[in-house]
């Protein structure tokens, strides 16, 4: 059977994907910009928007970064504004479980989900740093072996405060007097090794009962995470090998968690530039690509693989003959790719200087190369054709767009690659539910109590 | 603070104050009230809508980290009363871009929440709404509200024991977590300076690392290091604003707030009041700067002082008990209303913040009524005479505390 194609537009975030520097680019923080790509957005009958969070302003050598984009919106603020300026499209917000308490971030959704009219969805994230944790009342207190443990109870929490209203407490009845139904409404007791709470919940069952879950984590423990209670993965596997591994390895965990496969959507994150045709497509990517990857910028990339500060390095020249500097405190700070990059160095940095031995690349070429690649690049034909194929062949359920030019960069592909899907009948030509679920193609959620003879969904 | 020359006032400021359906609890069962739409955006975007009509200064929205209750200390389990609401913060994002002028001031907990997300929450409102935002700060002391976030030990409080030291101590520990919380609100607004943004492509800088500054503020309750994720809110300072009774909410207000919102009982408690807070303004070494002092009044508007009585008091059946606030409650004409305001204006306050006993009934009265009134009076704007809430409020874009001079 021929799958229908899930589309969301990622604002452009904080890292060097976002080319600031062209002169299309627009603001990052004023209201305009996010309803001018919301509204974009919409237009193009997209599943949702996805907005990103960090709760520290990265740091490299000490000193703050400022070579990408810094700055941006408080999530719930920003996403609750869109709802007034948007009528279907989903707004999916990322919220750190480390550093917020189960009781004021389900409010928050549940008001959101209501101000919307259902539209609401959390990607559930994770952190431990004592560097973020700085900017709160807790520090640094968790174990890192504890996050996903702390995320999976907090959401647990969340589950059970959102399912602390059944949906049909309110009567409003003027004539008997009788605003409520039940006169303990939002009742909850919880508590395990990381919340002890008891009390009511004060925010009545929101139109969805709960938000969308999105959950991004890769990790073995991250992708039981989410095939255990997500709605939708953010991944980053957006190539047919790696998308179509990463699928069936997600998918197949659903069934020890008593779910089947149409409960959990991959949706990877990717990039793309269009042209006329596929070259011309392809000549704009390498341009972005050097626009992504500035000398400076190039720079930082050495220096956090090396964990070196080189200050007067020659980024024309080739790659560092000497090995990183192996060790557990990293010259980049509140930056979750540096993690990556600190997991095996020694043999990344080896990796590097093959790859520009090779194709005998300069240490920036390099940088280029192995950082900068668009997802998908070519004429409308051919990204839409792409697009679709990947889908079909379950290397994903769809894309989370993340265009490089805000808040513009999401026109070209709604006028032009968004048409012909709808041709082709893989995507909606108009909205045809009301709620991010229903866009999901997710079943409503079961009031609690609700008898039903299928597994209820919690 | 300025005073008008004799025989002459200066005009006043209007805020009105939302909650639920109005703030008499047998509100929600008028025929012209919509219980069924309070959990809605639609309800209150109209009420927001409706409020700059009368082209008030700002809006309040009530709020709390637990169920309301008719006992200020405990949960109660009544049938007949609204229960339930939304997060204040987010009702205000959601209306604020259907509204042009208005300001909108939501209430946030600061006891069990985090100055880091509120700072950027309100310099997000801020963002949304061209420069129209504020806060009112509140403490949370009911029991059952820390046990919601489980992190605190709270002993139940009762009425009777107010007076107690070890409440008092409690009461007043609160309120210094308020005025921490505040400083750091302030801080991180100021965290970036206006023009950190330089985009500089021959350099590859999208900042001047060197406007970004680390708040470092360290106190009993919390740490924090900045700077905000966020840059500095379009009004630099958005409005923080607190509602007190007494001496320990008095010193918040003349220490930290732009707006407090008081109870005079009558004009002579109104002078009282203000001179209190002169007084403590000028210990913090605030005296040349703007606070401004409103009285909170509940309102029952009518067409004639007996209908309006005949109203509160048929709400007072519905609801089974005489209706009582921490607030002066007036039932009478708009006219009989902007005496009173007058009066009070005299004793040294600049505004009010009315508390609409039934909505929409009391807000349309206020907006229709009420304003054209104090307009007659020469005591209230004919047209909006500024873009942002500090400009309604004669306030002026303040300096950046961390700029070089």
């Amino acid at each position: 059977m021929t799958k229908q194609i899930h589309l969301a537009a990622h604002f452009p975030g904080v890292n060097n994907t976002t080319v600031w520097s062209d002169p299309a680019a627009g603001s990052h923080i004023e209201f305009d910009s996010f309803r001018q790509f919301a509204q974009t957005a919409e237009r193009g009958k997209f599943d949702f928007l996805f907005l990103a969070e960090g709760l520290r302003l990265r740091e490299q050598n000490g000193l703050i970064y400022d070579l990408d984009v810094v700055g941006r919106p408080d999530t719930f603020t920003i996403l609750a504004a869109l709802a007034a300026v948007t009528e279907h499209v989903g707004l999916t917000g990322t919220i750190n479980s480390t550093f917020n308490e189960p009781y004021e971030v389900a409010r928050q959704f549940a008001s959101l989900d209501h101000l919307s009219g259902g539209r609401a969805a959390w990607n559930v994230v994770t952190s431990w740093d004592a560097f973020t944790g700085e900017n709160f009342r807790r520090g640094g207190y968790l174990a890192q072996g504890d996050r996903y443990e702390r995320a999976r109870t907090f959401l647990a929490t969340a589950n059970e405060l959102w399912d602390s209203w059944h949906g049909d407490e309110i009567l409003a009845d003027k004539d008997t007097s009788q605003f409520l139904a039940t006169a303990a409404p939002g009742a909850f007791r919880h508590r395990d090794a990381f919340f002890d709470i008891a009390g009511q919940f004060n925010v009545p069952r929101s139109p969805q009962g709960r938000p969308v879950i999105f959950q991004a984590g890769d990790s073995d423990e991250g992708r039981d995470f989410a095939a255990a209670s997500a709605d939708a993965i953010f991944s980053r596997h957006s190539t047919l090998e790696a998308g179509q591994a990463f699928y069936a390895d997600v998918k197949g965990r659903l069934p020890k968690f008593g779910r089947t496969r149409g409960e959990l959507l991959i949706l990877p994150a990717a990039t793309f530039v269009l042209g006329d045709t596929d070259a011309e497509a392809a000549e704009i990517a390498r341009d972005v690509r050097r626009a992504q990857v500035s000398p400076q910028t190039a720079l930082k990339f050495i220096e956090q693989l090396w964990n070196t500060e080189l200050s007067g390095f020659d980024v024309d020249g080739p790659l560092p003959a000497f090995d990183p500097a192996v060790s557990d405190n990293l010259i980049s700070k509140g930056r979750a790719s540096v993690r990556q990059f600190a997991k095996d160095p020694v043999a990344l940095a080896a990796g590097w200087r093959a790859r520009a031995e090779a194709g005998k690349l300069s240490a920036r070429e390099v940088v280029i190369e192995v950082t900068g690649r668009q997802s998908f690049i070519g004429s409308a034909e051919t990204i839409a054709t792409t697009i679709n194929e990947l889908v079909q062949a379950d290397a994903a359920d769809g894309y989370i767009l993340v265009p490089h030019i805000t808040p513009g960069g999401l026109t070209s592909f709604v006028d032009h690659v968004v048409p012909l899907l709808q041709e082709r009948g893989v995507f909606r030509a108009d909205y045809t539910g009301i709620t991010l679920r229903d866009h999901l193609g997710l079943a409503p959620l079961r009031r609690p109590g609700e008898t039903t003879t299928t597994r209820a969904a919690s | 603070m300025t005073s008008a020359p004799a025989g002459l006032q200066a005009p006043l400021h209007l805020a009105v104050a939302l909650d639920g359906a109005g703030w008499h609890p047998a509100a929600w069962r008028e025929a012209d009230a919509q219980p069924q739409r309070l959990f809605t955006a639609g309800y209150w975007t109209g009420l927001a809508q409706q409020a700059e009509r009368g082209l008030l200064d700002f809006l309040t929205i009530e709020d709390g980290l637990d169920l309301q209750s008719d006992d200020r200390f405990q949960a109660d389990a009544r049938l007949d009363r609204v229960r339930g609401r939304l997060d204040a913060v987010l009702i205000a994002a959601r209306a604020a871009p259907a509204t042009r002028h208005i300001g909108f001031v939501p209430t946030a907990i600061t006891t069990h929440t985090e100055p880091f997300h509120l700072s950027k929450a309100i310099a997000t409102l801020d963002y949304v709404s061209s420069g129209r935002a504020g806060i009112r700060v509140q403490v949370a002391v009911r029991a059952g509200t820390a046990a919601h976030f489980g992190r605190r030990e709270s002993p139940p409080l009762r009425a009777d024991r107010l007076a107690d030291p070890d409440v008092r101590r409690l009461i007043a520990d609160h309120f210094d977590e308020a005025a921490d919380y505040v400083e750091v609100l302030r801080r991180l607004w100021d965290s970036w300076e206006d023009d950190a943004e330089i985009r500089d492509v021959s350099t590859g800088r999208f900042i001047d690392r060197n406007k970004l500054h680390y708040i470092e503020f360290e106190g009993r309750r919390f740490s924090v290091k900045g700077p905000s994720i966020t840059p500095r809110p379009p009004q630099g300072q958005p409005i923080i604003a607190a509602l007190g009774h007494a001496s320990v909410p008095y010193q918040l207000i003349a220490r930290s707030a732009d707006v407090g919102f008081v109870t005079p009982r009558d004009a002579a408690h109104a002078a009282e009041i203000v001179a209190q807070i002169r007084t403590e303004q000028a210990r913090a070494g605030r005296a040349a700067q703007t606070v401004h002092v409103f009285g909170d009044l509940v309102v029952f508007l009518d067409e004639t002082r007996t209908a309006a009585i005949a109203r509160r008091q048929r709400l007072d059946e519905r609801a089974g008990a005489e209706y009582r606030s921490d607030a002066r409650v007036y039932a009478g004409t708009a006219a009989g209303l902007a005496d009173l305001m007058q009066d009070w204006q005299a004793a040294g306050l600049s505004g009010f913040r009315l508390r609409p006993a039934a909505l929409p009934h009391d807000l349309m009265h206020l907006t229709e009524r009420l304003v054209p009134e104090l307009q007659r009076r020469g005591l209230f704007r004919a047209r909006y005479e500024a873009d942002t809430l500090r400009g309604l409020l004669g306030l002026a874009r303040p300096a950046n505390r961390y700029a070089a001079a």
